[in-house]
């Protein structure tokens, strides 16, 4: 096994991971079992996509999964696969897709691995019609640290199951994932973009595609001026009926060293938004794009978090349920907008009612807010607070796949099931950011 | 692309990223590792992954006595054997080997003398098939020149290379194409204590990626990264009495 360092996504808080890789699941058992031996704790740890402290291990000593990523079983008849856990999306799309077959979920990146995927839930932007990946999910085996291995599901072991799927890894280090694919005719993706000039337009661009589309997404401009606050551009997409199913090329460009400070500033970000929002472009019509900049534009710049310097940043994504989210939203822009300092990556996102499986699950029916804060020590933390205030007198809640700041009450206020994911948990399992909002 | 491979030692990195590549070209494999779940587990991803047939056979290839009835068993599970990987290696603790002959003696076993051996008994039987064959040895740079600091291991691989070499001028008109491999610095199991230079190492994926092209076309040697190639023709120019007292 080898060892490296590892670090999340945004590289906030600074805690480098020492990893230990093991290369077969009954190596990464023996390490689990070992660390509750020698006293200690540890977490599993996939690609380190995570944003803030949910995947760093307390301990700062995590396990790989990387080298656990073997497919188990395959029906290409059914699209249901079995495969261990340290799989990658985009490891998976690679043989899935000229076969037909697609995640039937997929966050704004594929480099995640299927563990992540479960552990956090994910979500993407067809919520409204597929739900979290939890609900994808048939089986998965979990290994605990005395020694014991077992196949969860739903129906057989539901409150295990329930406190595993968005249990973050707290729950035992996750094998092997069972999933159903979704079949696709083509790998093109059809899609069409509409510009919208405040937040109540918004609303009504997605009441009327959100339920005719299998994907809606908008981006909205945090730096608009004040009467185009809430300003932006909505997206739907279907996979096209014919077509290739062709694979995309890896992304060759890559940020190859973090710059000094931040390229992430005012400046920047006020030049970039206004140039996409007003950029020319056939609103309404038909288009026909790859699947790779539909669902992962930023996938093709390797390591561009490396952009906001070695700070890192912060990503801030609340959820506000559907009866407080015009007014709550609103209120969260003009926030934004005073602070100055909001990022170009803000993407709004209207939930469906479909229920997660996961205890811990973020999305509820209503809409969410995501963006990055270049991190400034003593700048970012107050509004961010703010923020938080926000969301918690709306009843809403923050993503803990996304989180470095929350406080333990607005956590244990806006997830109440934490309590049964705690009596689930490995006693040799412990991540920063459980400590952190459970103590 | 070759269709039917035969992999010894092949649960090991860089034999999983060859099989891979074949699997997916829908090829007939037959692995033989010392590990029958770990060689399951293999068989299972493979076969997800596109391989027409997977069969395998436990056993430790490095035994003088198996090696017979490994080929045996290979040839009867294949329908024809097409390219045979030599995979099996262990990277020895250099002091100990100094300090303990039976540690030395073990590793020139593994690393040198086992797969000579194997060599020895399979060329006559691929030269008995009708139509051409492959044979792909993994050795090592650390085979090309002898360095203070890796001497045992380096000698097992110079003693593989050479017979390699050797065995494939003897059996080239015979059909039987041996191209030896050349890997620097791998991240594996194998080298998973080490602290190896970061803009050195390589891949197994890249490393099979270069393995099955020059295997593919038949060429004897080749190093893997490329730049392996240009380093070692520079360490093996440099005159033994300068290498003895240079610290690499």
């Amino acid at each position: 096994m080898s060892k490296k360092l590892a670090r999340s996504w945004g590289r906030y808080p600074q805690l480098p991971q020492r990893l230990l890789m093991p290369d077969w699941p009954d190596e990464a058992s023996a390490h689990l079992v070992n660390s509750r031996g020698n006293r200690k704790t540890t977490l599993a740890y996939g690609n380190g996509r995570s944003y803030g402290d949910s995947c760093l291990a307390a301990s700062g000593r995590a396990i790989g999964t990387r080298g656990l990523d073997r497919l188990i079983e395959a029906d290409w008849q059914t699209g249901r696969i079995r495969a261990q856990a340290g799989l990658m999306l985009n490891e998976l799309i690679e043989w899935a897709l000229p076969r037909g077959w697609f995640p039937p979920v997929t966050p704004g990146t594929k480099f995640v691995t299927l563990g992540g995927a479960v552990a956090n839930d994910v979500h993407g932007k067809n919520h409204h019609h597929a739900g979290t990946f939890g609900r994808h999910v048939a089986a998965l085996d979990l290994s605990r640290s005395d020694g014991s291995r077992k196949s969860l599901t739903q129906e057989a072991t539901p409150e295990l199951f329930a406190a595993t799927v968005g249990g973050l890894g707290l729950t035992g280090l996750v094998e092997w994932v069972e999933l159903q694919l979704k079949p696709v005719r083509s790998s093109l993706i059809e899609t069409r973009t509409y510009r919208f000039a405040s937040l109540d337009e918004f609303f009504e661009l997605s009441a009327e595609h959100d339920a005719a589309h299998e994907y809606t997404v908008a981006w909205v401009d945090c730096l608009a001026p004040e009467d185009a606050l809430g300003r932006g551009l909505f997206m739907t997409g279907d996979h096209a009926e014919d077509g290739p199913l062709q694979l995309a090329r890896p992304g060759k460009r890559r940020i190859p060293f973090d710059p000094p400070f931040s390229l992430v500033n005012p400046t920047s970000i006020k030049l970039f938004n206004a140039a996409i929002y007003h950029r020319p472009r056939h609103f309404g019509r038909r288009e026909r794009t790859g699947y790779e900049p539909f669902f992962y534009p930023l996938d093709g710049i390797l390591e561009w978090n490396r952009i906001y310097g070695r700070q890192g940043f912060q990503q801030f994504q609340c959820v506000i349920p559907e009866s407080e989210a015009r007014e709550a939203m609103k209120e969260i822009l003009r926030l934004i907008k005073a602070d100055g300092m909001g990022s170009f990556l803000a993407v709004l996102k209207r939930y469906g009612d479909i229920a997660s499986p996961g205890l811990l699950s973020f999305p509820m029916p209503g809409l969410s807010l995501a963006l990055d804060f270049p991190h400034q020590p003593g700048a970012t933390t107050p509004l961010l607070r703010q923020l938080d205030g926000v969301v918690a007198r709306a009843g809403g809640r923050l993503y803990p796949a996304k989180d470095a700041h929350m406080s333990p009450e607005l956590f244990r206020e806006s997830y109440p099931a934490w309590r049964t994911v705690e009596a689930h948990r490995d006693p040799a399992i412990l991540s920063h950011f459980w400590r952190r909002v459970t103590s | 692309m070759n269709e039917n491979i035969l992999i010894l030692g092949a649960t090991s990195a860089i034999a999983q990223a060859v099989a891979r590549r074949y699997a997916e070209h829908g090829a007939n494999l037959h692995l033989v590792a010392r590990n029958a779940e770990r060689t399951s587990e293999v068989t299972n991803d493979l076969t997800a992954r596109g391989a027409n047939k997977v069969t395998t056979h436990t056993a430790n290839a490095a035994d003088d006595s198996s090696q017979t009835e490994i080929l045996q068993a290979a040839f009867e599970a294949l329908p024809r054997v097409d390219l045979v990987l030599l995979a099996w290696g262990n990277l020895p603790d250099e002091a100990e080997c100094e300090a303990d002959t039976g540690a030395l003696q073990d590793q020139f076993k593994v690393n040198g003398l086992s797969p000579v051996l194997l060599l020895n008994r399979l060329a006559p039987m691929l030269a008995e098939q009708p139509g051409d064959s492959h044979i792909a040895v993994i050795s090592s740079v650390a085979g090309d020149r002898g360095r203070k600091s890796n001497y045992a291991y380096g000698a097992a691989k110079a003693a593989l290379t050479t017979f390699a070499d050797g065995l494939g001028g003897r059996y080239l008109p015979k059909g039987v194409k041996v191209t030896v491999v050349k890997p620097g610095f791998v991240a594996t199991p194998m080298t998973a204590g080490l602290d190896l230079p970061g803009p050195l190492v390589a891949t197994p994926e890249k490393v099979a990626q270069r393995l099955i092209k020059a295997t593919e076309k038949g060429k004897p040697t080749v190093h893997t990264p490329a730049f392996w190639r240009g380093i070692m023709l520079i360490i093996k120019a440099i005159p033994t009495t300068v290498m003895r007292r240079l610290p690499i």
